[in-house]
């Protein structure tokens, strides 16, 4: 056998072996930890908008709802300051980074690591460092979609 | 049919499934070409005279917390930054091991030292302080066993009276470089590891009393294929794999000839592995092996596999196993820190983790 083949099958060999040994994630814990914590997180949120409606009467349903988001944001960003939110993020995973708060996270986290490097080459550059690809992929999309929808139905919106 | 695994922790065997038999029938290869030694032994073996271990508060509770010679209470170290914090920690084994053995920073004739910051920067940070010719050397989580081996080789040599060998590493810096700030809420799959939060400096010297380091066993860059920047261990596996059988060549001995053979930090995974590597190449690893990412966290302690960083292996070596050594309950240990060289840049751009692994026989 050249060295070349040896050197791949060995590799083929130890990867699957690896992957045979080791240990894995139980999907159906993970699956039940980030619906509730999700479900939690969209729950408070749902609450927060009633309130709201109760409270301002006068406000309009967009209104509300980007009061409960700026809400939830601030909330998750205060979390994340004290130092809470990794934790709810270990048991979370999909639950706790999908909504909004897992953005504000994110965001809020790398804000403060980088703190060490300054406002300018700390704070300011690494801030999006997270969050970057969110936002070029919702930009991308939503752009694409725009587009679809421009030429099947010929117009913008809905 | 089926194939008995080894599982580490509590050196039960349990039955695993024949898909692992069959991914360990490697084709049959000798592992390394006849006649070119990995090992050199020292016609003047250098004397351990001075040590110091400083570890973190969260390692300061684990199973070998009570060995460690300080405790950090706070990973900040009341500093600005945790690159601070590390470089502090350096600092403070340092000047405890020249403490242990009496001498003064002026006394010393070379500083060699490394860790896990990019350029090095920690242990160039300390050498500042020293104002001692210095040596930077990288060898990810086996800098301290590499920088042993370096050190022997020019004491035996005759160049050297005095080398001081020391490396840090922080959970929080490391944490920073390679993976995700700390208060971002992500989760790590079972199989990964954590970073040690710890320092550890080993004073060697030509003459006065001490553990010797008599042999050192420089490593090959070995790769298997893997690019899982969370599981560590089963990259670094092969590496000890591969220098545990240079230094069994070399030497003509075997596992047993020695009280301990000791890892630095393939954690409880790759310690399995590597027993399990060990075993299809005909050495078994019984229970004179452990391995230092295994020892430093205990299971309460959520850290999955255990614990990874060059300040594992230097930490837990420098307190636990030298103190033993000392006291007579071992006599003859083999070394073998284990390092994946790899960035995390390396690791996007799709290229395997290459890993290293560094030995030194430590005898009393």
């Amino acid at each position: 056998m050249s060295d070349n083949a040896y050197v791949k099958t060995r590799n083929e060999r130890y990867e699957k072996y690896v992957k045979a040994v080791s240990p894995s994630t139980s999907p159906l814990r993970s699956l039940f930890n980030s619906f509730w914590i999700g479900g939690l997180t969209c729950f408070i949120g749902e609450g927060l908008g009633d309130l709201y409606a109760l409270i301002f009467p006068e406000l309009s349903v967009d209104m509300i709802s980007n009061i409960t988001s700026m809400t939830l944001i601030s909330l998750a960003i205060l979390l994340t300051g004290l130092g809470f939110y990794d934790v709810i993020g270990r048991r979370g995973g999909a639950g706790s980074f999908l909504p909004i708060t897992g953005f504000a996270n994110a965001m809020s986290s790398a804000a403060m690591e980088f703190k060490s490097e300054g406002i300018i080459f700390g704070t300011s550059v690494k801030m999006f460092s997270i969050v970057g690809p969110v936002i070029v992929n919702g930009v991308v999309w939503s752009t694409v979609a725009g587009l679809l929808h421009l030429i099947i139905f010929g117009r913008f919106g809905a | 049919m089926n194939v008995l695994l080894h599982k580490g922790e509590n050196c039960g065997f349990v039955k695993s499934d024949l898909k692992a038999k069959a991914a360990l029938n490697h084709p049959k290869k000798p592992a390394l070409k006849k006649g070119k030694s990995h090992t050199v032994f020292f016609a003047n073996p250098p004397k351990i005279i001075g040590r110091m271990s400083v570890a973190g508060e969260k390692e300061g509770r684990g199973p070998v917390g009570k060995y460690f010679h300080k405790i950090v209470d706070d990973d900040k170290m009341h500093e600005k930054t945790f690159e601070k914090a590390e470089y502090d920690m350096l600092l403070a084994a340092i000047n405890g091991a020249m403490e242990s053995a009496k001498v003064k920073a002026g006394d010393i004739d070379l500083f060699i030292a490394g860790d896990l910051l990019n350029q090095i920067t920690s242990s160039s940070y300390a050498a500042r302080e020293l104002s001692i010719p210095y040596l930077g050397v990288y060898s990810a989580c086996s800098t301290l066993s590499e920088s042993l081996a370096i050190g022997s080789a020019m004491i035996s040599a005759g160049y050297y009276d005095k080398i001081m060998c020391a490396t840090a590493s922080h959970f929080a810096t490391a944490e920073r470089q390679f993976r995700y700030p700390l208060e971002y809420g992500c989760q790590r799959p079972p199989y990964a590891q954590w970073t040690v939060t710890a320092a550890g400096a080993t004073l060697l010297s030509s003459e006065g009393d001490g553990v010797k380091i008599t042999s050192a066993t420089f490593g090959r860059v070995v790769d298997f294929g893997t690019n899982d920047l969370n599981n560590m261990g089963a990259s670094m596996a092969p590496a000890a794999m591969d220098s545990l059988l240079a230094l069994f060549r070399d030497t003509g001995t075997g596992p047993d000839e020695y009280d301990l053979i000791i890892t630095g930090d393939l954690g409880k995974l790759g310690s399995d592995i590597l027993r399990d590597l060990m075993r299809e190449k005909g050495y078994a690893l019984g229970q004179n092996y452990i391995d230092c990412g295994s020892l430093v966290y205990d299971v309460t302690q959520k850290c999955y596999q255990g614990g990874s960083g060059c300040g594992c292996s230097a930490s837990v070596v420098n307190s636990f196993i030298l103190d033993k050594l000392s006291d007579g309950s071992y006599s003859k240990v083999a070394y073998f820190a284990t390092g994946a060289l790899m960035s995390s840049q390396s690791c996007y751009q799709g290229e395997t983790i290459p890993c290293i692994s560094h030995g030194v026989i430590l005898e009393r």
